[in-house]
Formats: structure tokens, C-alpha cells, sequence
């Protein structure tokens, strides 16, 4: 099981009790398209894909990028067993989705871009370290039922 | 994967827009590196002081730092242009490389914070990329 300080869990309760999702959500996922363009391999049915514009404009993938912030919000609240919270999904993304388990990487470093763009100069060194280490478990949760 | 030559501008541009802070962004980075990556600390066991905020890592940063400066110089050819520096790193230092993928994502972090309204996604990508070819031109001399 994953040990938190009282500080991790008390900034990633903040962080995302701040957080305006309808924002970073599909800021975080058109970023990671744009920037990481072989992930656009998994939306292909999401129409128009075809430069950062299109893609920042792309009303489906602002969609998408909501939900799957919204799926960060069941291990916020299960910090202390992410892993057995994300069995379903990670089974889901295996089996159905057949996504490589490297693009949670990439895409929660674009997470952690876009919410260091919002929070600025709060967004310190030991509150990107929590950040960071609560996202590698989302990551590592996500990629567990892959066989 | 290489640079176009609308992205050599892009990188260029941006950097000279924030040379102003280019310490700042620096001494960032490597704090940042060193709280959020402790194991990179093994590589700075010979300063008396690792605080994040302290003078040796701030300095360092900004020693790094203009590293990538003088990679933004030597744009067009990162691998001849960067020999001394990756001489440096594989024999003197010898820095394990997946390193450079850690700090190169600690710069971007500072990027994003300082800059946010600037540093969007079109130039991330650009970004991005440079600071991956600047990691492959010091891992040159390795092996």
C-alpha cells in the first residue's frame, strides 16, 4: 500500500478541490494530442484531428478530456487503495480500449503541465512532488490488469 | 525525429522571449529536480548544502541553463555544435541519460508556470522536441 504524509493528501485535496475541470480537463487531453500526436491513434472517430487548432476547437475531445479528469476524482477520494479503485478501468482499458499503458504517462504529464499554467507560483516544488507521485500511482493502478 | 524549420524558429523565439528570466528558470528546474526526483541528488553528494533553495543548486540551475542556451546557438546542429558538453557529461560527469528526460521535464514545468499564457501546446511540442534532441546530442560521446 501507498504511504501519503499528511501533506500529500492535504495538497492533492486541494489541488483538486480547486481545480476547474471543465478547464483542465480538456485542456490537459488536447495537449497531450498536440503534443504527443501518435496518441491521436486511440480518437479516431473524433473527426477533425488535424492541427492544434482543430484539435483545441475539437468539441468531442473537450468532452472526452472532462471525463477522463472525472476519472481521477474516484482515487482522490480512495487515496490509500488507488489500486483495487481502478481494477475495472484498468481492465477496461486493456481488453477494450487495447490502449498502451504508456500514454497515462504522457497524458499525466500534460496534467501536470496544464495545472502548473494554472496554479503558478503556488504550484511549488513540494506540491509538484505530491502531484507527481499521486499521478505515477493513478499510472501504475491504470496498467496493473494488463497481461 | 528532427526539428522543422518552423519549429527551429519557434524554439529560437520563445527562448529569447524568456532570456530575461532564464536564471530564475534555471535555478527552478534544478530545485525542482532535486525534491521532485531525490534520487538525482546522488549526483551532488560532494556540495555541503542540497537545499532546493540554497546557493549550490540555484547556481547549478543556472549553469545548466545556459547550457540550453548555448543548444538554442547551435540549433542546426546540436550534435557537432554540443561535442565538448556531451565529452563532459560521458566522461567527467557521466550522468545517467535518462536523466536528461527528468530535468528536460522539470524545465517545462517552469516554462509552464512562469509563462503560462505563452507556452501552449504548439509550443510544448516544439520545446519538447528541441530538449530531446539536446539530451541526444550530450549522450553522443557515451558509447
Amino acid at each position: 500500500m501507498v504511504q501519503w504524509t499528511d501533506f500529500e493528501r492535504a495538497t492533492i485535496q486541494s489541488v483538486f478541490e480547486k481545480m476547474d475541470y471543465d478547464d483542465v480537463g480538456p485542456a490537459a487531453l488536447s495537449r497531450c494530442l498536440v503534443v504527443y500526436p501518435w496518441t491521436q491513434r486511440y480518437f479516431g472517430n473524433f473527426g477533425n484531428l488535424y492541427n492544434a487548432a482543430a484539435i483545441q476547437g475539437n468539441p468531442m475531445v473537450a468532452a472526452h478530456g472532462k471525463t477522463v479528469l472525472h476519472g481521477l476524482d474516484r482515487a482522490v477520494k480512495n487515496m490509500d487503495d488507488i489500486k483495487a479503485t481502478y481494477a475495472e478501468l484498468s481492465v477496461l482499458h486493456s481488453e477494450k480500449l487495447r490502449v498502451d499503458p504508456d500514454n497515462f504517462r504522457l497524458l499525466a504529464d500534460c496534467l501536470t503541465i496544464v495545472v502548473a499554467a494554472r496554479m503558478g507560483a503556488a504550484f511549488t516544488a513540494d506540491v509538484q512532488g505530491a502531484f507527481q507521485k499521486f499521478l505515477a500511482v493513478v499510472v501504475s493502478s491504470l496498467g496493473k490488469q494488463y497481461h | 525525429m528532427s526539428l522543422s524549420a518552423k519549429e527551429k524558429v519557434i524554439v529560437k523565439d520563445f527562448f529569447a522571449k524568456v532570456s530575461s528570466r532564464s536564471d530564475e528558470i534555471g535555478a527552478e528546474a534544478l530545485a525542482r529536480l532535486i525534491v521532485v526526483y531525490p534520487q538525482t541528488k546522488s549526483y551532488f553528494a560532494h556540495w555541503k548544502d542540497l537545499s532546493p533553495n540554497g546557493a549550490p543548486v540555484r547556481k547549478h540551475g543556472i549553469t545548466v541553463m545556459g547550457g540550453v542556451y548555448e543548444a538554442v546557438s547551435k540549433i542546426d546542429d546540436l550534435a557537432g555544435g554540443l561535442l565538448n558538453l556531451s565529452e563532459l557529461h560521458a566522461f567527467v560527469l557521466r550522468v545517467d541519460p535518462v536523466n536528461f528526460k527528468i530535468l528536460s521535464h522539470c524545465i517545462m514545468v517552469v516554462l509552464s508556470m512562469l509563462f503560462a499564457e505563452e507556452f501552449t501546446p504548439q509550443i510544448h511540442v516544439a520545446v519538447d522536441k528541441f530538449l530531446a534532441l539536446v539530451a541526444l546530442a550530450l549522450s553522443e560521446k557515451y558509447r
